[in-house]
């Protein structure tokens, strides 16, 4: 894995940009969908199912770009602790990124469902199996949110606060 | 490089920050329904239903009493050309169904509800599955899913009687015109001894694809080939229904047809409290046969939701309210049961 450069590889850039927006658009539709009563909750929910499996793909495309190109040093000068959160918050987004698509599939699977594309089903029919997995997609779904909210705060605080280049090498090549 | 921001200018964009989160935070509680307008909510329908009928863990929040049966599709070919749907051309789709009463307690005696169901799935050899749930009635009271909630408030219990208040009913029916389709149906409607000769409604309008792309709005019922009996003036046995349907299918499978009423320009395919016109033309689509019935509590339709919004290819939902209502709500039913039997609490 190369650390080198003081930037994201410009197709990284393209991957967290593009995944940003779809995650928090699926985060925003699957709260208001499941209390939607109306029409817009038929849209919404096909919706979220096809951009869902397409968030599965990227992330696995994502996950290979980032150990091929690596990803730019943190300043030197960050204090042990911030630079642990970083690395923790890191790894629990890749984490929730990958699971929350896996869950989604797995749990129409368990709940008998019929999956988007003909898809084949990932897990058994299962009930109980099904009330886990759709008990972990919404709780999940809120800590994917407060995660993607530290991580917001922590990058304009190295933007706009500490100024040491850590939101430039997402933003741009320069 | 890095050449830190101090003294006020760093407060000033800290709080900046802060604001940003916030307000993300709220926009996404504001989305959820946690904070901002009272809004009916499929949570608040099924809440409502259980609060009447009280709290039966892992059962169906509504036609909560009914049991599993299987047997297979006979499609006529009929409807081949009006829809794509490879239902209507495969000549034996495998069926898993469910015959239920209305209402949300499993233990209400079958003689006393008018309301019958028979919900199916049936799968076709192209994987696409086609799921519907029908009831005796052939319209609705109501047009939305407010005036449904209405409804179901209008229905609940007088603690006293154990019965709705008649005064009640009465003033909704009255602040609800559209429900005059449907009084007429309740006031001639005699029902009959068995699910075999009952007869079921989609009530819905759907829409049927055909192959170069045309859409036909349709309605469709199952139609009993076993002949009308009244039910009894009395009847002391609370599973009357389900005991016949044992007996009956020990004798030998039963049929149904599947007639599907095309509707005409300018029909009301987005109000199910609507019939359409008499004489519309109809389609004679197949033979539903079901030969087996499983013991209560059990069979594959348990695990089921049989969200009506489960179509294949070449049947598409109207944009009538109240199907995607059902939708919201069947599938909130089916997560509490699924978490009511995994013994994960009964709470969304
Ligand atoms: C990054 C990916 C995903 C995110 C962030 C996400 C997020 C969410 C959220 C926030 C909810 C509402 C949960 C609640 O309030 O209880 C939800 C519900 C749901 N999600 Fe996802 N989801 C993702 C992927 C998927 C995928 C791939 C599928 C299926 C193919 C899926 C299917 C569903 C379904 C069916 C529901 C509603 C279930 C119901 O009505 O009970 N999701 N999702
Ligand atoms: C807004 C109106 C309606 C609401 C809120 C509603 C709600 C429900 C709920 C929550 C269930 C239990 C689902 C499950 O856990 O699997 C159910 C079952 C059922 N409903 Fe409705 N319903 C509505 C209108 C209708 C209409 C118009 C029909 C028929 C045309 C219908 C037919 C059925 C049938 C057949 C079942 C039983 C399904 C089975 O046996 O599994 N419902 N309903």
């Amino acid at each position: 894995m190369s650390r080198s450069g003081e930037h994201f590889h410009p197709l990284s850039r393209l991957l967290h940009w593009l995944m940003a927006l779809l995650i928090l658009a699926m985060l925003f539709v699957g709260v208001s969908m499941v209390g939607d009563l109306s029409p817009r909750h038929t849209l919404l929910v096909g919706i979220h199912k096809l951009i869902g499996l397409a968030l599965l793909v990227l992330v696995l495309i994502r996950i290979g770009v980032r150990l091929k190109y690596g990803a730019p040093a943190l300043p030197g000068d960050l204090p042990a602790l911030q630079r642990l959160a970083a690395k923790a918050s890191h790894w629990l987004l890749y984490a929730l990124m990958l699971a929350m698509p896996l869950i989604g599939w797995g749990m129409l699977s368990a709940g008998g469902y019929p999956i988007p594309l003909h898809l084949p089903a990932l897990l058994p029919h299962d009930l109980k199996l099904y009330a886990v997995l759709r008990l972990a997609h919404g709780w999940l779904a809120y800590l994917l949110f407060a995660t993607v909210l530290v991580h917001l705060a922590a990058a304009l605080v190295h933007g706009l606060i500490r100024r040491d280049g850590v939101l430039r090498s997402m933003l741009s090549g320069r | 490089m890095s050449t830190p921001l101090q003294g006020s200018a760093r407060l000033a964009r800290l709080a900046a920050i802060g604001l940003l989160v916030t307000a993300v935070a709220a926009g996404f509680a504001y989305a959820a329904g946690w904070i901002g307008p009272d809004r009916l909510t499929p949570k608040r329908i099924i809440d409502t239903f259980m609060s009447q009928a009280g709290y039966y863990p892992g059962y169906r929040k509504n036609h909560a009493k009914g049991l599993c049966v299987s047997g297979y599709f006979q499609s006529s070919g009929l409807a081949a050309p009006l829809s794509r749907a490879r239902v209507f051309s495969q000549p034996t789709v495998p069926v898993i169904g469910r015959f239920a009463i209305g209402g949300a307690n499993p233990l209400a005696p079958d003689a006393n509800i008018p309301t019958r169901s028979l919900a199916v799935q049936l799968r076709s050899d192209d994987g696409e599955l086609w799921r519907t749930g029908m009831n005796t009635p052939p319209v609705l009271a109501v047009s939305t899913p407010e005036g449904f909630y209405e409804q179901v408030l209008a229905m609940t219990p007088d603690p006293a009687t154990g019965k709705p208040d008649p005064a009640k009913l009465q003033a909704f029916f009255a602040s609800h015109p559209e429900s005059a389709a449907f009084r007429q149906w309740a006031k001639d409607y005699k029902s009959s001894d068995s699910f075999a000769n009952s007869a079921f409604h989609s009530i819905n309008a759907f829409r049927l694809i055909d192959t170069a792309g045309n859409a036909r709005y349709v309605r469709w019922r199952m139609v009993p080939v076993a002949p009308f009996e009244p039910l009894p003036a009395q009847v002391n046995d609370k599973d009357y229904l389900q005991h016949d349907l044992q007996q009956r299918l020990g004798q030998g499978p039963l049929q149904w047809k599947l007639v599907l009423t095309l509707a005409e320009p300018g029909d009301p395919v987005d109000d199910p409290a609507q019939p359409w016109p008499a004489g519309r033309q109809e389609v004679d689509a197949g033979t539903l046969v079901i030969d087996q019935v499983y013991a209560k509590e059990a069979g594959a339709c348990r695990d089921l939701n049989f969200d009506p919004l489960i179509l294949p290819g070449g049947i598409e939902p109207s944009a009538d309210p109240i199907l995607a209502a059902r939708s919201s709500a069947y599938a909130e039913s089916f997560n509490r049961r699924s978490r009511e039997s995994a013994g994960l609490g009964e709470r969304s």
